[in-house]
This record gives structure tokens, sequence and C-alpha cells, in this order.
């Protein structure tokens, strides 16, 4: 396997740039710019003093004890992206994005968010470097993900619900796009996932990538050896490529990408792209797509908001079609009781999201020896779905 | 090679007039109700037809087409409906018909039978917002094989070498967009316009099709004095969508065509 995207940006059949003229010359901006601040010295070290000093990196790698013994097989390590600032991995690449904003002296910024764990990270951001911020949401998601939509606007961001299609992440995006197209000379779009047309999704995984360099150092000097297997929830991808991107030569590491099997594949009400999808078009890059035989693309369901999305970062893919990466996905019930057993044995909530990937390590750690290895993402923390739990059990607060 | 459009745009220019290009989308309200608008927004004076071909997630369209498309997929209107349709109007008109779809209807479609298909059909070209020349390599053996035109688009934003590299690739004519937004945006800087439609024909001999907010027999007139095509879209659907399936609907659209074009003969006219 070479390296991955070629200057087109493919990976392999996948990735490109399906955009419309308007916005081609500021993704070729883009990619010079972000290609010249990667081998700048000083960018480099200043990104490395906010992601420590700022996000709190390095995070931990914990093990995961109790739940180990529970489940009675592999030995179980979190990458705990939990604890970083704003509650999710995230900030990793909205510090990034902030940086070449100003960079490239463009001092308003926008965002898509499907679980907000994106948009409060760009809203943080601004904050801190003092640029106006505006983030799309789907009305749908408004609703379920309220808290932290009250979190943006506290932190000083326009919140401007999308009120098109189902009303979630996919219709963000496009609506994020459409700004971006008309203010393309002021602004920069701070997309919050490996997806889109290049360099984003290049870019987005190069600045989440610190979640696996740390992790394979953090095992290496914990255990001496490389794990057995990394798990990591998969909605766009960003944090399971942030993950998986250290180990890709490491042939012997398996990697599993977990996605939204939300009320079950058979149900059609899913964002399981691998299991139910094909190759497409969808904002920007060629990838895997939930559509019909004649390309619109489908509904999807999830509970987990930052999972709900039609489309997977090309660069997953590519994983897939060359065998180095496998995809599952488990259900919304599933993942609701890994919530649980989470926070009841480790005294940790879990997102959602990540609650999806500790659902499939249910279904896997039991199956392995005792000296294997698991390291599983927790890409964010659950304090932002609450009161979506509490709302799903008919409780008020 | 020449296409029905390179005859169209030598036809006008004979005439001294420039083409208008008016923007339906196919099946809004149904496939029937565009079928009658074609043939009578002929009549009233319309040049080319772009049909577009509704898709779920539309990037490059503002409020008024997104609907549209929405309007049109309830109503069960999809790229294969929509070659029928223009199979059935082949008996009866033979003004262009240019199609303009989002890329990844054609992608499930089959890029190969897409062009062999439209072709035989009776389009006479093929834009796609997404598609930017850089990606359009699986289409051109297919689209040229089939004589169907690729239509490219440039942007205010677009560079002196992406201005040279679109252009050159474009067929039937160049399709500049006006603004730098979406479909249905307010054009208010038409100075810029003429001086981007004038550093596209240095590199190109290709006509120049001017679209995005030009919604006024004012704004056609304006445009057609520095273009060769004027390209009207969200005004036109915005009528469509006003009168829905009264009856009235079509002779109100055709009414609304007639004055787009009445408007840009009366600039013509008048010496420059």
């Amino acid at each position: 396997m070479g390296s991955v995207p070629t200057k087109q940006g493919r990976f392999g059949l996948y990735g490109g740039r399906y955009v419309p003229e308007t916005l081609m010359p500021a993704l070729l901006e883009l990619e010079k710019e972000y290609s010249s601040a990667k081998k700048d010295r000083r960018f480099q070290s200043e990104l490395a003093y906010y992601l420590k000093h700022y996000v709190g990196r390095p995070t931990s790698l914990y093990f995961a004890q109790r739940l180990t013994k529970r489940l009675g097989g592999a030995k179980i390590y979190l990458k705990r992206e939990d604890l970083c600032h704003t509650g999710a991995h995230k900030i990793n690449n909205a510090i990034g994005q902030g940086l070449l904003a100003q960079r490239m002296k463009k001092l308003r910024i926008i965002a898509e968010t499907g679980a907000g764990q994106h948009g409060v990270a760009t809203a943080t951001v601004a904050a801190m470097f003092g640029l106006q911020c505006e983030v799309y949401m789907g009305t749908e998601d408004m609703q379920r993900q309220a808290l932290n939509v009250f979190r943006m606007r506290l932190l000083g961001s326009t919140v401007t619900g999308v009120d098109a299609g189902s009303r979630t992440l996919k219709d963000a995006i496009s609506e994020a796009m459409r700004d971006w197209t008309t203010n393309i000379r002021t602004t920069h779009y701070i997309l919050g996932s490996v997806l889109g047309a290049h360099p984003y999704p290049m870019m987005i995984r190069d600045f989440q990538s610190i979640i696996g360099r740390e992790t394979r150092r953090q095992i290496l000097a914990a255990e001496g050896r490389l794990p057995d297997c990394l798990i990591a929830c998969v909605g766009g991808g960003s944090n399971a490529i942030g993950l998986f991107h250290a180990f890709i030569r490491d042939k012997k590491v398996k990697m599993v990408g977990v996605e939204a099997g939300g009320l079950g594949v058979a149900s059609g009400k899913h964002a399981a792209r691998f299991a139910g999808g094909k190759p497409g078009v969808l904002q920007g890059t060629m990838t895997y797509l939930l559509q019909g035989d004649d390309g619109q693309v489908n509904l999807t369901h999830s509970v987990s908001a930052g999972l709900d999305y039609a489309a997977i970062g090309p660069e997953h893919s590519y994983l897939r079609d060359q065998g180095r990466a496998e995809y599952t996905s488990v259900t919304d019930d599933e993942a609701m009781a890994a919530f649980d057993l989470l926070a009841r044995e480790e005294g940790i909530m879990p997102a959602l999201e990540s609650a999806h990937a500790i659902a499939y390590t249910v279904k896997v750690a039991p199956t392995m020896k005792k000296n294997q290895l698991l390291v599983v993402n927790l890409s964010g923390r659950g304090d932002k779905d609450v009161q979506q739990i509490a709302n799903m059990r008919g409780i008020t607060l | 090679m020449t296409s029905k459009l390179d005859h169209t745009f030598a036809t006008l220019r004979q005439r001294g007039e420039k083409a208008l290009i008016a923007y339906v989308m196919a099946g809004d309200p149904s496939l029937q109700d565009t079928e009658q608008l074609v043939v009578e927004l002929e009549q009233a004076g319309a040049d080319i037809i772009e049909l577009g071909v509704p898709f779920s997630d539309p990037i490059a369209d503002g409020p008024v087409i997104q609907q549209a498309a929405e309007r049109a997929l309830r109503s069960g209107t999809s790229l294969r409906t929509i070659l029928s349709m223009v199979t059935r109007l082949r008996a009866r008109t033979q003004i262009p018909l240019i199609l303009m779809a989002y890329y990844n209807n054609i992608h499930a479609f089959g890029p190969e039978r897409f062009c062999h298909e439209a072709a035989q059909a009776g389009v006479d070209g093929v834009i796609m917002p997404d598609m930017p020349p850089d990606e359009a390599g699986p289409l051109r053996g297919p689209a040229a094989a089939a004589g169907l035109p690729l239509i490219f688009l440039l942007a205010p934003t677009s560079t002196e070498e992406r201005r040279t590299f679109v252009a050159r690739q474009s067929q039937g004519f160049v399709y500049y967009v006006s603004l730098t937004g979406i479909t249905g945006a307010k054009l208010h800087n038409m100075a810029d316009v003429a001086k981007n439609v004038e550093k596209i024909r240095k590199v190109t001999r290709v006509p120049v099709a001017v679209g995005f907010g030009v919604a006024t027999p004012e704004d056609a007139a304006k445009v057609a004095a520095i273009a060769d095509g004027v390209i009207v879209g969200s005004a036109i659907v915005k009528q469509i969508a006003a009168y829905g399936q009264k009856p009235e609907m079509v002779k109100h659209v055709a009414g609304f065509v007639r004055s787009l074009k009445a408007a840009m003969r009366a600039a013509q006219s008048k010496p420059r």
C-alpha cells in the first residue's frame, strides 16, 4: 500500500474534488497553504503548544480493568479522547484548521455539526483565536443536542438551523458549503470530519493522527508490544482514522470501524454505509454512500447524531477495499446498553458515538485471549447525551 | 465536431441576437408539465432549454431550486424518466436541450450508459455543477463517442490558470457563474461580470453564457449586452412554483420568458 492520497486527492478509487468551480481555487489554495504549514516548524510548534496546553494532550491510555474482567477476554485499553478540552477529539482538528485560517488571513470561520461536538470545538477555537464563527446544524440535531447548541452560543458563535432534507448532519454540510461558496473570500470552512473534497480528508486525518501516535507510544510503554486490535466508531470517520493512521503499516494490528446500525441494517433505518451502500459522490468526495438506485441519497437513522450520515470518509472506503481495515455495525440498543455498562463498570459515560465502539468491544473481547490487547478509541464523553437519554427513558430532568 | 449548440449560437449571431437559456426543473410539478413548458417556452422565445435533474443534495443551489428538486422527486422524477420525456419531446421540437445534473445521478446511472442514452434521446449537452473538468476524466471518452458536449463552469473566483484550463475543455459554451454564491442570489456587480466575460473570451472561441442571479428582463438585457447567452433559472422556477398545478401555469411562465426575450432583443437593437 503506497502513501495516500495522490496529488489529486485520490485514495484508490475514492476521494477527489467534486465541487462547484467557485470553490476550486479555495481548495487549491488551502492545499498549498496546508502543505507549506506542514513543513513549517513554527506552525508545527504552535500547533503542539495548543494541543498540550489548551487541549490537554497527551490524553491518557487507560487500562479498563473492571470492563476487562467483566468481559473475560482481551485486555481493554481506552484512549481517553473524552478528556480533551470540550469533551471530544474534534478539537484536535479545530485547532489545526483555526491556525490555518489565521495563516490565510480568513477571519470568519464556519462549520457544520451533527452531535454538536465539532461545533463546540470550532466555537471554542474561534473564541480563543478571536475569529467570527457561524455553525450550521440540522434542526433535528439541534433538538436532540440542545445542550451543545447552548454551549456554542455561550462561546459567542451563531448557530444557524438547517431545515432541509433530513435536517441532520448531511444537510448542515450542504448549507455550510453554500455559505462557503458565497463568502469564499473572507471565510474558511472548518469541516469536522475526514469528508468533503481534497485536501480535507487528508488534512483532517493528519490533524487527528496524533491520537494513534500517542497510543502507539503509550501501549509500547505499558505493554512493550503493539495492540492486537483497534476499535473506533465511524461516522465520517475522523476519530477512527486518527487512531488507525499510525498503525497502518503494522499489518498484525487489526483495525475495526464500527458504524451505526440504527434499528438494524434489515430495517433500512441505519447509517451502515458498507452494509447498505455503494460508491457514489456526495458533498465533494467519491466514497461509499447510502443511496437509491437512481443516485438519490437515502435518509439515515442513528440514536447518535454524530454517526447519522449517509457517506463515510473516502480513506475508509480505500482501507476496506484494501482489506486493511474491517467495518461492522451495532444497533442503537446495543450502543445504549454499552453506555450503561461503561458508566457502571468504569465510571465513564461515553458519547453515544463512542458507545458504538464499546458495544462492539463487548462482542469481540470475550472471543479473544486474555493476553491479547484491545485499544478502543473513546472519542468523546457522554455529558451532551444525558438529556437525550433521559428523554428516551421518559424521565424529565 | 459541430453540435446543435454551436449551430444555435451561430444562427443567433447572424441575426444579431443573444441566446436566452431557460432553466426548468424537470418534473416540477410533473414531467407532463415540463414537457408542455419546453414546447411553450420555445414559442415564447427561449433559444435553449436547460432541464434540471433533481438531486437530493444540491450543494450549488439556493432554496428556490432546492425546493423545486424536492417537488420533482416527490412527483417520481428520475434521470430515466427525464430521458424518456426528452425522447417524446423530440417528436415535437428540435430546440437544444441541456441537462443540468449533479454527478451522483449520472454516476449511479453509469457514465457510459448515460452518455449513450442521453445522446440517443436527443440531449444536446450536459452541465454538472459539482464536476470540475479536473474530475471529468471518466466521462470524456463516452461523451465524445456519443457526441454529447460537456459544458463546464467558470466563476468570479477562478484564477487565470483555471480560466484557461476550464474554458478550453468546455464544449458548446462556457457557463460563467456571475457571482460568488448559489443559484438565485442577487446579481449586483455587472461591471465585474463584463470584465470576466472579456477575460474568458481571450482564452476561448466557444460562446460564453452567464447565469446565477439573472432575475428580471432588465437583468437579462444587461447580460445580453456583454455575453452570448443569458441563463435564467430561479426566477422562472419561482413562477412555476407560484402557479404549481393551476391550469394557467404554463401560459404565465411563457409570458415571463417572452418578457425576458423582448428585453434582450430591445437591448440588442439599440446601438452600443
